[in-house]
């Protein structure tokens, strides 16, 4: 399209029309349900209660839930660096038998639902668990089961970030830098480092914003002394009923959100920056020498025992139970919990999941199709950010605000199905974004014009040049969207109607149920639901289309 | 050229797909709305239970189809169908009691029906005589619970009062939950305010905190995980031998138990407890209030009250309905519970709240 007479003009018009449709989803299905809850907040009596935002700001334990917000996600993310840096540079640099295994099985964690997380760690570390059997420990309600989830959690989306570019450095500068004399401490720290620098710190803060918004994670395993503002907020919502106060922690979570974002923002772009990069492929090698091998084993070691573990604790405490008894039970209706058949939550959850899948596709392809361009103006870019809100603003503002703010006509969405894949699909838009874009932008857009000049058709065009490269990561975004909408708990369990619960939404609800044939039930769901997205997962690590650097 | 008209044809679909998408939910509720005058909604707590054959016989008899929607704990679902209070999810709201009707009513969630067979209801528990707003249904005690075993072990008499939990006997066998997250831990404080007074709750809760009381989120972790006598916190290696729980908590032991005890393994602080009523309203703004009132008044019947106590673990309002044989032995309500007026709760709750999570939690 930049070949035709006054291409800025064309494109432009090209990018509003493809940018509509994102922006109405988002301002209909974010900003206005957002608006509108925190409106009620802070709006009463026909002003303004503005003074309100100072007065919840000067409450000691405000501050104090502020200050234990910062703290554990600083804490999370540093952790997350120590354990991970070694994860990237083992899985982009050496090759080894069940590599590829071993990265897939690493990447399950991210896509779990925080609940089956919480739970797994519970069966670990709580009252009752693995530890509290072997050795009588027990770090439920202590900041340590936290902060161990959060690194199981975002162990991949370190290594994943940080991996995917060291794998296609071009091994042969620090080589050079070694033949110089250089130590091989000094080449990497001299060398490789700075080149890397930009996606480290790009991980990094993806790992702050997931930690610093964490909400079934501490909701689960912190206790009532543990409160991240994600968790006040709710608190504030749901069970105190200050609606001003919730407000105002919206509006500050918001504000420091959109900081990092902005910051994420600026790391991609420097990451665009020239580097020598090579395809992946060449760059791994058989481990060599005491140094890589001690490498190698320490990061299986934490796989096994950090990733592993957990789960595998997990379908334990599931099958402990003569005759699958908690699974049978699923299948039966007892009438109380749920009104149907546990079991049904799953394929509601599928149900769910897939429409969510297909407007995350729909809105989040047509988002990246207009980020495409590498010259995209700033007001473009700023939408690119404004894209990964849905990410970092409260799940439980957008459930509360979904029930207050879709409820009339021409909207009155509330006692429709498609509110929850609504909601599910605001959190798949980002990683669909994330996904397509990079692939989008790599399409040599000559390629196009040569099979145009050769004759083909617009169609036969798009057919045999755009989609054969789109169709691979259009399944991995499809993929993608679909996990975390399986997945998705703080919105959901607000929307979902009870007779018709989600997976995660049932899981908890047997959770908060007395009785270990409940608790029994929830491992068993916990596990179904974990192998669901753990094979849509690896189904789509098979897709992976070559190595390139990613965002998740 | 082709790619413009390729993404602009895809922005259309996209557009008409969301447009769909919206119409066909809009539909959706629209034939509700409609097909409502033989369906009735119920909006209620996760803990709302019924026999399926009491349920049958009212769907049977009234001629409504009966459709039930459970939304959270009882705090979340009072909440919630404030916020949603000008387009009710339901028609009846069953489960806020005496400690949240204040939100309720002030809230303008109810409009007022005075039920057929309310004068077969005690006068204690109408809290809202001249407007009959909200009918009463059920009543429970929130009180300290104790591990029979534990204390015959260690030759302890258990604890009577509030007072005693304060005692160096029982210095560190305490458990009770959240009062911000959690009705039972809301309950127990307000009965020590009941008990000491506006001024004097905070020197009893120092006292307690002193004397090594434990605070968890909910109940379901207290009684099933903490708590030593329950046949939950036996297997989860529970340590604690006394628990914030309800007066019905010993009965619920004998009856899930297989095989049945001769007794019952846990026992009730008499002096511990705070009385809680639970109501049911017709909803502002209900699409189906004739079926709403058929089913507040269905609540209120004999039937509904007497299938109750098994289902919920609480105890009648109606006189002349019958409890099990299990709850007058084993659970009796308390004879001199703690109680205290909405009114007061009302202006004082949030603050005692707040005041409560400072002194004891940070």
């Amino acid at each position: 399209m930049t070949s035709r007479p006054t291409p800025g003009v064309r494109s432009n018009a090209a990018r509003l029309g493809l940018m509509a449709v994102p922006v109405a989803f988002f301002a209909l299905f974010f900003a206005y349900p957002v608006a509108a809850i925190v409106g009620r907040g802070l709006h009463t009596d026909g002003t303004w209660q503005l003074g309100r935002i100072g007065d919840v700001l000067a409450q000691s334990d405000i501050r104090h839930v502020l200050w234990f917000t910062t703290w554990q996600a600083l804490v999370s993310t540093a952790l997350t660096l120590l354990v991970g840096l070694p994860g990237a540079y083992v899985f982009a640099r050496l090759d080894f038998p069940g590599r590829q295994l071993l990265r897939a099985v690493a990447s399950v964690p991210f896509v779990l639902p925080t609940v089956v997380v919480g739970t797994a760690f519970l069966a670990l570390v709580g009252r009752g668990g693995l530890l509290d059997e072997l050795w009588g420990v027990r770090l439920d309600t202590t900041v340590w089961a936290i902060l161990l989830a959060h690194v199981f959690f975002n162990y991949s989306v370190f290594v994943r970030t940080v991996g995917g570019l060291w794998a296609q450095l071009d091994p042969r500068q620090e080589e050079a830098a070694r033949m110089l004399g250089a130590s091989p401490w000094r080449a990497w720290r001299q060398v490789t480092l700075p080149a890397l620098g930009p996606a480290v710190a790009a991980g990094a803060l993806m790992v702050f914003l997931f930690t610093f918004t964490s909400f079934g994670i501490v909701q689960i395993l912190g206790g009532p002394a543990f409160s991240t503002l994600e968790v006040e907020i709710y608190r504030q919502t749901s069970e105190i009923f200050d609606l001003s106060t919730a407000a105002v922690l919206t509006l500050i979570q918001f504000v420091a959100v959109g900081a990092v974002l902005a910051v994420h923002a600026w790391t991609v772009r420097r990451r665009e920056s020239t580097l020598r990069l090579v395809d992946a492929a060449v760059t791994a090698r058989r481990p060599r020498g005491a140094v890589q091998w001690t490498l190698l084993a320490a990061v299986v070691a934490t796989v096994v025992v950090l990733l592993l573990l957990p789960l595998a604790v997990l379908v334990q405490r599931s099958l402990d139970a003569p005759g699958f008894r908690y699974y049978r039970a699923l299948t039966e209706d007892d009438g109380g919990t749920f009104l149907v058949p546990p079991i049904d939550a799953i394929g509601n959850s599928l149900q769910y999941a897939v429409a969510a899948s297909v407007i995350a596709l729909v809105v989040g392809g047509l988002a990246a199709a207009a980020l495409t361009r590498r010259d995209a103006g700033r007001l473009v870019r700023g939408f690119d950010a404004l894209l990964m809100l849905p990410l970092g603003v409260s799940a439980v503002t957008v459930g509360f605000g979904f029930l207050i703010a879709l409820d009339e006509p021409p909207l009155d969405l509330r006692s429709s199905w498609i509110l929850v894949p609504l909601a599910q699909a605001l959190v798949g838009v980002p990683f669909v974004v994330r996904i397509m874009l990079p692939v989008l932008r790599a399409t040599d857009h000559r390629l196009r014009e040569a099979a145009a000049v050769l004759g083909a058709s617009p169609w036969r065009v798009w057919r045999e040049v755009d989609l054969p490269m789109v169709r691979r990561a259009l399944l991995i975004a499809a993929g993608f969207a679909f996990a975390v909408s399986l997945g998705e708990f703080g919105a959901t369990v607000f929307i979902a109607r009870p007779d018709n619960p989600t997976l995660p939404v049932a899981v908890a609800r047997l959770l908060g149920r007395p009785g270990d044939l409940n608790y029994g039930q929830a491992m068993a769901l916990s596990t179904i639901l974990m192998v669901v997205c753990a094979v849509a997962l690896l189904v789509l690590e098979s897709l992976r289309p070559g190595e390139r650097t990613e965002e998740f | 050229m082709s790619n413009i008209r390729k993404r602009v044809a895809a922005a259309a679909v996209g557009l008409g797909m969301v447009g769909t998408l919206a119409a066909c939910g809009s539909s959706d509720g629209g034939d509700e709305g409609s097909g409502g005058s033989r369906t009735v909604t119920l909006v209620s707590h996760d803990s709302w239970a019924v026999s399926k054959s009491v349920l049958a016989a009212f769907e049977k008899s009234s001629g409504y189809k009966v459709r039930v929607l459970m939304d959270g704990d009882a705090g979340q679902a009072v909440n919630k169908a404030v916020l949603t209070k000008d387009n009710p999810q339901g028609d009846v709201f069953f489960g806020v009691d005496n400690t949240l009707l204040s939100r309720a009513l002030d809230n303008g969630l109810f409009q007022p029906y005075r039920a057929k067979g309310l004068d077969q209801v005690g006068t204690e528990f109408r809290l809202d005589p001249d407007k009959n707003r909200v009918t009463p249904v059920d009543y429970g005690d929130i009180c300290v619970n104790y591990d029979k075993a534990y204390f015959s072990e260690h030759k302890l008499t258990p604890p009577a009062s509030f007072d005693d939990l304060t005692k160096p006997a029982y210095k560190n066998l305490l458990v009770t939950e959240n009062a911000g997250t959690s009705s039972p831990g809301l309950g127990f404080l307000l009965g020590t305010a009941a008990k000491y007074g506006d001024d004097g709750w905070q020197d009893y809760w120092k006292k307690l905190k002193d004397n090594g009381v434990k605070v968890v989120d909910g109940w379901e972790q207290a009684y099933n995980e903490e708590f030593s006598g329950s046949s939950g916190g036996k297997k989860a290696g529970g340590e604690r031998p006394l628990v914030v729980s309800y007066a019905s908590s010993p009965p619920a032991e004998v009856i899930y138990a297989d095989p049945k005890p001769d007794t019952a393994p846990t026992g009730v602080a008499e002096g511990t407890c705070f009385r809680q009523t639970e109501f049911a309203g017709l909803l502002s703004n209900a699409r189906n209030a004739e079926g709403g009132k058929a089913l507040i008044d269905f609540l209120i019947s004999k039937e509904f009250q007497e299938d109750m106590p098994l289902n919920m673990y609480v105890y009648p309002v109606t006189e002349g309905a019958k409890v099990p044989a299990e709850f007058s032995e084993y659970g009796p309500a308390a004879k001199d519970p703690e109680t205290m007026d909405p009114a007061k709760i009302a202006d004082n709750r949030d603050q005692w709240v707040k005041s409560w999570t400072s002194l004891v939690l940070k």
